[in-house]
């Protein structure tokens, strides 16, 4: 009795207090706790907003916008908005036309257009800006002329102005987004009706260029896989030390600069280099063969930049099959072969997954091994976002090649996962 | 202290991480390097710190517009003056990514070659040629000309050429017979740059392509390639280390490299003492003595000696068959040639 009284009042206070207040207790404590988490994660959080996320939505946005036109030539393009691009024009898109480009002659708005419009009608830029040059318009007594007066004066300045194409690039591009970009990373265009066309034959190049990244990426893949199952086998089977002291052969060239990797490669395979040298002084060839510049070298440097990330996963997956499987089998009455094949190979799926995987989105991005190794056949969907960058200035364009190859390294993720899954079922 | 998380720490670090190192009273010239910037570093930039005190410091880039528009429109200029290419002063203009000058007050036109005064935003430097160049140790007659340079059963071997529409299109309408005066006529028309094309066809697999303006003459020296397109001052820099290499003028395309001041720079004042101290007769006779591009002052060209005047593109004998690029027509052009290029390569 006595203890259950003295228990009983011990728990008084605990059985009085406001259920309430603890609730509130208890939040306050969770609400803490989870701020205290979020401020953990904060900074990497921070981070990947800062520099992976934002700049993708950017990459994305850059890709479909097309300001230029609609932000200098708000008034033409107003008015060139009821024209069917077919019929004369209408004289009001003249006079709309001199005090846009009266404008953007005051803002120096007029060399983004004048670009704009280039990319799409050769000639447009000095037509653009001899044409702002010349504004405003102005008759004698410094009023701004008539629509018809406008249409004879802007004529007068440039008889291009008299023809449709120039008017009609203008009405197309009128909207601030449009798809141009990406269609032309598709090798398709939109002709003066918006009606979707195939890109002229002598200009259709990007198809190519992404059927070239994926075939060489996954011929590079197959030749790591090739390379780094048996060796990562081996390594697998060795006792924990020696295995160890040989990773660190796999890990030094993987921890090098690629760049040092490539450079070396060029002074290995090139025509009076080592390889071709011991070659020919084994007698095997009589002349230098052509290792680098070509593809050839590509592959032979980045199957060796690459290796690394084959056989990492590949080894670690390994490490984790146990050896009496294979034994049990071959004790059963298995052929050691078969035994290899249906029984040690499938528990090593996911580690080829992931080798694979990473292997291939890996190289569908290389850029600096294709540029110094490779000839102009063997340039990827990189080195063509690196020429509009760095040369045309034609960001848009590299903005929508950039999104179309994130859009294929996400499928084939996608595709991955599936598999992936289904593969984790079967182990 | 322990309060100051690192949710807190993070935007000062990456405060830190973007904000470039700016300091004053410093010129940041940027050039191409090479055998020319070791001429410009001669000529120019040790004569301007010795008389001025002012330290100038040289950086490098191979023409990429892009990142004098992505400093100019961040608003982080670090470049004071930039050496350009003629064919990009327009476009850099235009985009307004370069300052207009204001040299009237120091630079008399008359003083000068016409075409180096001829933009509000840039000021000449030099001329340049792109010539055809070769090794007279493996070729045993000398070429005379583009026709040449396509005939691969009389010079059999490979040709170095520089990656770009810009200068082998021209060359090509050469090889094919236009006359030097017609060939931008020719190219002006859909039909003149099919048939630019279609000879660049005939010698494409004995192309070897170079993009930075070092490596023809390496090219050639090595053995690698017989002839090459190539800069002529980077054929004069291998002639003086002793390498026994040729140039043919007939057929070259000469145009004019630009001082320019990129928008927002911080030391404009600077920027354009240098570019008037660059363009005096006695700085510009060093440095047309260091490497041969021409000066565009009229009063260095009278300083200097026949041999050197020799070697120069701007020389009567040289200027004679050649070509000067056309940078109306590469400005409106450029892009639609270059990138019909750039599939033509690929392919």
């Amino acid at each position: 009795m006595t203890t259950i009284a003295t228990r009983s009042a011990a728990a008084m206070p605990l059985a009085e207090p406001d259920p309430q207040q603890l609730k509130r207790e208890l939040r306050a404590a969770q609400t803490r706790k989870r701020l205290g988490a979020l401020a953990l994660i904060a900074p990497l959080a921070i981070f990947l907003l800062l520099t992976f996320v934002a700049p993708i939505v950017a990459l994305l946005q850059r890709a479909i916008e097309n300001p230029e036109v609609a932000a200098t030539l708000p008034q033409t393009v107003a008015v060139l908005s009821k024209w069917d691009r077919k019929s004369a024009l209408p004289d009001q898109a003249f006079s709309a036309l001199a005090e846009d480009l009266a404008r953007a002659k005051e803002d120096t708005t007029a060399g983004n257009l004048a670009r704009r419009l280039n990319i799409e009608l050769s000639g447009s830029r000095s037509l653009v800006m001899g044409t702002a040059r010349a504004m405003p318009l102005r008759d004698a007594d410094g009023k701004a002329l008539s629509p018809a007066a406008a249409r004879e004066a802007i004529i007068a300045l440039n008889a291009q102005w008299g023809q449709p194409d120039v008017w009609r690039v203008i009405a197309q591009n009128g909207s601030v987004y449009s798809p141009y970009y990406l269609l032309a990373s598709l090798d398709l265009r939109q002709n003066v009706f918006g009606d979707i066309e195939a890109a002229a034959p002598e200009s259709a190049i990007y198809r190519t260029i992404f059927g070239r990244t994926l075939w060489m990426s996954a011929v590079v893949t197959l030749i790591t896989l090739l390379l780094a199952y048996p060796l990562a086998y081996w390594l697998s089977t060795m006792p924990e030390r020696r295995a160890n002291l040989l990773m660190i052969l796999v890990l030094i060239p993987f921890w090098t600069s690629i760049l040092v990797r490539v450079a070396a490669w060029i002074v290995l395979l090139q025509s009076e280099g080592l390889v071709n040298k011991a070659l020919m002084l084994a007698g095997l060839t009589q002349s230098p063969l052509e290792l680098v510049f070509n593809r050839v070298g590509v592959y032979i440097s980045m199957t060796h930049i690459l290796l690394p990330f084959m056989i990492l996963p590949l080894y670690s997956v390994m490490k984790s099959v146990p050896p009496t499987y294979l034994k049990a089998a071959v004790s059963l009455g298995s052929h050691p072969f078969a035994a290899f094949w249906r029984v040690y190979v499938p528990q090593t799926y996911p580690g080829i997954g992931a080798g694979v995987l990473l292997v291939f989105i890996m190289a569908g991005g290389y850029y600096i091994t294709p540029a110094l190794l490779g000839g102009p056949n063997e340039q990827m969907v990189s080195y063509f976002i690196a020429y509009f960058i760095n040369t045309t200035i034609n960001w848009g364009m590299a903005c929508a090649l950039g999104a179309l190859l994130l859009a294929a390294t996400l499928v084939l993720y996608g595709v991955y996962r599936r598999f992936a899954k289904v593969d984790v079922g079967i182990s | 202290m322990k309060r100051l998380t690192p949710a807190l720490l993070s935007p000062l670090f990456l405060g830190l991480l973007f904000s470039g190192a700016a300091s004053a009273a410093e010129l940041t010239l940027v050039n191409f390097g090479g055998a020319n910037g070791n001429a410009q570093k001669v000529a120019y930039v040790e004569p301007f710190q010795k008389s001025t005190g002012t330290k100038v410091v040289t950086a490098e880039f191979n023409g990429e517009l892009a990142k004098l528009k992505a400093m100019v429109e961040t608003k982080k200029v670090s470049w004071d003056v930039v050496e350009i290419d003629g064919g990009d002063l327009t476009r850099a203009c235009d985009d307004g990514l370069i300052e207009k000058l204001d040299l009237a007050k120091t630079i008399k036109k008359d003083d000068y070659i016409p075409e180096a005064t001829v933009s509000e935003c840039g000021m000449g430097a030099f001329v340049w040629s792109t010539v055809l160049a070769y090794n007279a140790d493996k070729l045993k007659t000398a070429p005379t000309g583009w026709a040449d340079f396509w005939d691969t059963k009389k010079y059999p071997g490979k040709r170095g050429m520089k990656k770009s529409a810009q200068y082998n299109l021209e060359f090509a309408l050469m090889a094919d017979g236009v006359p030097t005066k017609d060939v931008y006529k020719v190219l002006a028309t859909k039909e003149g740059v099919d048939r630019a094309f279609k000879k660049l066809d005939q010698l494409k697999p004995n192309i070897q392509w170079w993009d930075a303006g070092a490596l023809p003459a390496q090219f050639l020296a090595s053995g690698d390639v017989v002839m090459a397109n190539a800069y002529n001052g980077r054929i004069d820099a291998a002639q003086r280390e002793g390498k026994n290499l040729k140039v043919v003028w007939a057929g070259s395309v000469y145009t004019l490299d630009y001082w320019v001041i990129p928008k927002g720079s911080p030391n404009k004042a600077l920027a354009e003492k240098f570019i008037n101290f660059v363009s005096q007769p006695e700085n510009q006779k060093v440095y047309a003595n260091n490497i041969a591009y021409g000066p565009v002052n009229k009063g260095a060209l009278k300083m200097l000696d026949a041999k050197t005047l020799g070697n120069l593109p701007t020389s009567p004998a040289n200027a004679k068959d050649a070509v000067q690029l056309s940078l109306q027509f590469w400005t409106d052009h450029g892009e639609e040639l270059e990138q019909r290029f750039a599939a033509w390569i690929a392919k």
